[in-house]
């Protein structure tokens, strides 16, 4: 009786969501997920941070993966780079100004796979209420069942960035004018 | 000048510990306002805020001495020209300066130490975090650090300013009685 009430729901969610065109959630709530940046220091050195916090999903289909789509939502005052002085001038207008702008999003535009597991993503990177389109050089870790019943999928990019391009009005020395973003993230399948 | 404060005059270690506190506040918010706006490759972004943290725990350390000598050394009673009006404003005036230095001291340490890191002084000893880890803590600790540090400025002003009237419209020993004289 159940399964006569569901079926025709099942059918009709087959055809507005083809099985093939895989949804997933990405998984911030385990901590699955990782935004980093890196900047050099000086010149010198590699400064590492990441935010903490944030939100998306992305599609994936494996028999077209150039439908391929990401949608990330970050906290910008979640930036965290293990220095909490250094986190609070980064979130003041001298960086972030994350009262002003609270949030930053990176929204795709296209994908070009490049082989079976690489590609390059096109999309938006809005970062200080600035929009600039990026492109991410994107692996795909891996993808299959985990132990607890779940379907899970990994990707791996990284983007370089000008941080005046975004208006960073603050200039850390010729060193430093660029900021290596990586997305490391594992979605969960809807 | 005496060491110990007596009935008609503030002793000298009082009257070394208030010009001392007097100079310390006005420097520490001069040079926090300045060096905040230094730019990274400038030679006191980092020598600016370490005099900065540094000065402020010493100068903590020695209002919690000036209180505790207080308390045992006494002070001057008011003088007869102190209109009843200005000796309840004054006390109340008194009290709030040292809640607001506590205030904006506390908040400094807590803007540093908030990821857990220990406040170093001058590299001589290191204070350790207590509260850290709070969501925001640096943020929120600079923002009343801020507001604070000029609330104690204002009332500090109005406290001079008080004195000048003492000294200059009044003509009686007030100020002079700070000075030792």
């Amino acid at each position: 009786m159940k399964l006569k009430f569901l079926l025709p729901l099942i059918m009709a969610s087959a055809i507005t969501h083809p099985a093939s065109a895989e949804e997933y959630v990405i998984d911030t709530d385990k901590a699955h997920a990782f935004i980093q940046f890196r900047v050099q220091h000086l010149g010198y050195s590699w400064l590492y941070g990441r935010f903490n916090t944030f939100s998306g999903d992305f599609s994936y289909d494996e028999a077209k993966p150039e439908q391929a789509r990401v949608r990330v939502t970050i906290d910008a005052a979640s930036i965290d780079s293990n220095h909490a002085e250094r986190d609070k001038h980064l979130r003041s207008p001298d960086f972030f100004d994350v009262k002003q702008f609270p949030q930053a999003s990176f929204e795709s535009t296209g994908y070009k796979p490049l082989g079976k597991e690489k590609g390059r993503l096109e999309g938006k990177l809005t970062l200080r209420g600035v929009t600039k389109p990026v492109t991410l050089e994107v692996s795909q870790v891996g993808a299959g069942n985990d132990p607890w019943g779940g379907y899970r999928r990994g990707f791996h990019g990284t983007t370089t960035i000008t941080m005046a391009d975004f208006g960073i009005p603050t200039n850390l020395g010729p060193a430093s004018e660029k900021v290596e973003l990586t997305l490391s993230i594992e979605g969960i399948r809807k | 000048m005496r060491w110990r404060s007596g009935s008609d005059h503030w002793g000298g270690l009082m009257i070394a510990l208030h010009w001392l506190t007097a100079v310390t506040v006005f420097g520490l918010f001069a040079l926090g306002l300045w060096m905040t706006g230094l730019t990274y490759y400038d030679g006191w972004y980092q020598k600016g805020p370490n005099l900065h943290r540094g000065s402020g725990v010493l100068l903590f350390i020695a209002t919690g001495a000036r209180l505790l000598w207080r308390l045992f050394d006494g002070r001057p009673r008011e003088l007869p020209s102190h209109q009843p009006w200005e000796r309840i404003i004054a006390k109340w005036v008194h009290i709030t300066l040292y809640l607001l230095l506590f205030a904006v001291m506390v908040s400094g340490y807590l803007i540093s130490t908030a990821d857990g890191r220990a406040l170093s002084v001058f590299g001589w000893f290191a204070l350790p975090a207590t509260l850290h880890g709070i969501d925001g803590q640096e943020d929120l600790a600079g923002e009343l650090h801020l507001l604070l540090a000029t609330a104690l400025i204002t009332l500090a002003l109005l406290h001079a300013g008080a004195a000048l009237k003492h000294h200059f419209i009044d003509r009686d020993r007030t100020l002079r009685r700070m000075l030792g004289l």
